[in-house]
């Protein structure tokens, strides 16, 4: 009788380089897999190819010069990352915004939240591989970012949020117009939720991929909607809240199973948690001051500046010198739409920041990957990339 | 005497812990000031103990004093969200002298540690992946120590004729230019003679 033939297949691991450049790697992320077969083995991301040195460069220039530079750190939601630097360069000066200010601010950052969560959820999509999505998030999303240009000047690099309120009040008119979008807003989403809540192609990509549990989350130090989608019901805007967010009533939408698709159901609610704020912000603010009215922190208006020679001391000033900060440590922190975002800032009690940390949300996030891929397919990493709400800007700094 | 805040209470606790050598509140944020040994054990303590369950590390920086001996400031933020309270943790060091790696309590250490070796060289002992993380590979130097000057030494450019990326020294076609826009004579903060805009900041 013959013998059993026997086999013996070898499949080598293999490496392979995701990125710097792949469409799915949201930017500049260089991610080498080392690979069994189709099966993650390791990722290893390397970042940082987008370092611009941000931090240093913070630290030559004066506190009014620093604030764009927060802009240009997680592009996608640039107002919520000056919030974070206007909160503790106020709280070293003691200072705080007026209530219209506040809400200005409020009213801004939800905005910005449904911008990045449009922006993220489309993406997200797109890399596992829904088209039409993105198609129509990003037609939403120009509306938006025309309520951003009306307000700051700018569609994306707003310089809107300076310490001691906002830059300048909302052109008449655009509250109105805010809140006629936030009537049409909700059958949008509707109509966006057809398209891939109930999809069961998208949820046979992300149901049970990429899952991590509340200790994980914890340990990793997650934050913001993945933190929430493991089940942990956190919200710095509900449990540390800041300007006007402990004014307004809004859920923390918390999921269960810490899966790719719980974290796409997290911030599919948070935006309509948003949309619950923006109507409050709308319906709370009232005439007023928008920015401190001491000269000695925010430079006067034009017209004043050409009757009055104190005005045009404190503009010349201000916009040379720039205000000096007492001496001392914060680390203020916000709830960005992708999770804390911190600012560990030491000042001297000159203009300049002695040391400002940025404090990026998707640090965490990219760290764990490594985790969160292992023994998952080489198609599961885009979609564990797309739901952790990965941009660059703010990861290399 | 008035009832201790439980930013105080906490506060006090943390300062009868091993290791921790002062605590102070400063705009109602806690720190406290540690020694370099028994640091995992002190945050470990920190963690799994239920006065403190400081579940997160959220944030590790560096910070450099260059005219201290011990220049280097290494600044854990901790949060608890269970509690929902924050703790700062700074311990010093020098250049030469490692601190221990906290990635066996918080995994999510590592790459922070990996980020103040890269920024700052402050060194990591029992960290196995102390590589850098944000600038160039075959990068020199520690950019964000103070005395590493802005421009840095070395630029990237594509070179038509070779057809490739090429590192060369840093050319300045302009002197680097640092206003020095602080005044002898009066800091805007605190004008001597200006008492009034103080009393009425005071006032609000």
């Amino acid at each position: 009788m013959d013998e059993i033939a026997t086999r013996t297949v070898e499949i080598d691991s293999h490496s392979i380089n995701f990125g710097p450049q792949h469409p799915a790697a949201h930017g500049v992320l260089r991610l080498i897999l080392e690979l069994d077969g189709e099966i993650v083995e390791r990722a290893d991301p390397h970042i940082g190819l987008l370092h611009r040195g941000t931090e240093k460069l913070i630290e030559h220039k004066t506190y009014m010069q620093a604030v764009p530079y927060f802009d240009r750190l997680d592009y996608v939601s640039p107002m919520c990352e000056e919030h974070a630097f206007a909160l503790a360069v106020e709280k070293l000066l003691g200072i705080a915004p007026p209530d219209r200010g506040q809400w200005i601010r409020v009213l801004f950052a939800e905005i910005t939240r449904v911008l990045n969560h449009l922006l993220n959820l489309t993406t997200y999509a797109l890399d596992v591989g829904a088209i039409t999505p993105a198609l129509w998030g990003f037609e939403e999303r120009e509306k938006l970012m025309e309520f951003h240009e009306a307000a700051s000047g700018a569609r994306l690099h707003a310089n809107y949020f300076r310490p001691g309120g906002v830059s300048k009040d909302l052109p008449a008119g655009l509250t109105d117009r805010i809140g006629e979008w936030a009537e049409t807003f909700p059958k949008f989403m509707d109509d966006l939720e057809t398209l891939l809540t109930g999809n069961r192609i998208w949820k046979q990509r992300t149901v049970d991929i990429g899952v991590f549990s509340a200790e994980q989350a914890l340990a990793w130090g997650f934050s913001g909607p993945p933190l929430r989608a493991s089940g942990v019901p956190w919200d710095l805007r509900r449990s540390q809240p800041y300007d006007k967010y402990a004014e307004v009533e809004f859920n923390i939408p918390v999921a269960r199973n810490g899966d790719c698709y719980d974290r796409y159901l997290v911030r599919l609610a948070e935006i309509r948690e948003s949309l619950k704020i923006i109507r409050q912000c709308l319906a709370k603010m009232k005439p007023g001051p928008v920015k401190v009215e001491d000269r000695k922190f925010s430079p006067p208006g034009r017209s004043e500046m050409k009757r009055s020679m104190e005005a045009l001391i404190h503009h010349f000033k201000l916009y040379t010198e720039g205000y000096h900060v007492p001496a001392g440590s914060t680390y203020s922190v916000v709830e960005t739409p992708k999770g804390e975002f911190g600012v560990y800032l030491v000042a001297d009690g000159t203009n300049k920041p002695y040391r400002c940390k940025i404090r990026s949300t998707g640090f965490a996030f990219l760290q764990a990957v490594d985790v969160m891929a292992k023994r998952h397919m080489l198609a599961d990493v885009c979609a564990i990339i797309g739901s952790l709400d990965i941009v660059f800007g703010e990861i290399d700094r | 005497m008035a009832e201790d805040t439980p930013l105080e209470r906490l506060g006090d606790a943390v300062a009868g812990l091993p290791g921790v050598t002062g605590t102070s509140i400063q705009l109602g944020e806690l720190t406290a000031r540690a020694s370099r040994d028994g640091l995992v054990a002190l945050m470990t303590m920190l963690r799994d103990d239920p006065r403190f369950a400081f579940e997160q590390m959220m944030d590790l920086a560096g910070v450099d004093w260059p005219e201290r001996a011990d220049r280097f400031d290494v600044v854990y933020n901790l949060l608890s969200v269970s509690l929902n309270q924050r703790l700062r943790v700074i311990v010093t060091t020098d250049a030469e002298t490692p601190v221990a790696s906290i990635h066996e309590v918080w995994p999510a250490a590592t790459w922070w540690e990996r980020e103040a070796w890269d920024l700052y060289g402050i060194i990591f002992s029992g960290q196995p992946d102390l590589r850098r993380i944000l600038t160039d590979y075959g990068f020199e130097g520690h950019p964000l120590r103070k005395d590493f000057p802005l421009t840095g030494y070395i630029e990237v450019r594509y070179d038509e004729d070779r057809k490739a990326v090429v590192y060369e020294p840093v050319k300045l076609t302009q002197d680097f230019r640092n206003f020095d826009f602080l005044s002898p004579w009066e800091a805007m903060t605190t004008l001597p003679g200006d008492e009034k805009v103080q009393t009425e900041r005071a006032k609000g």
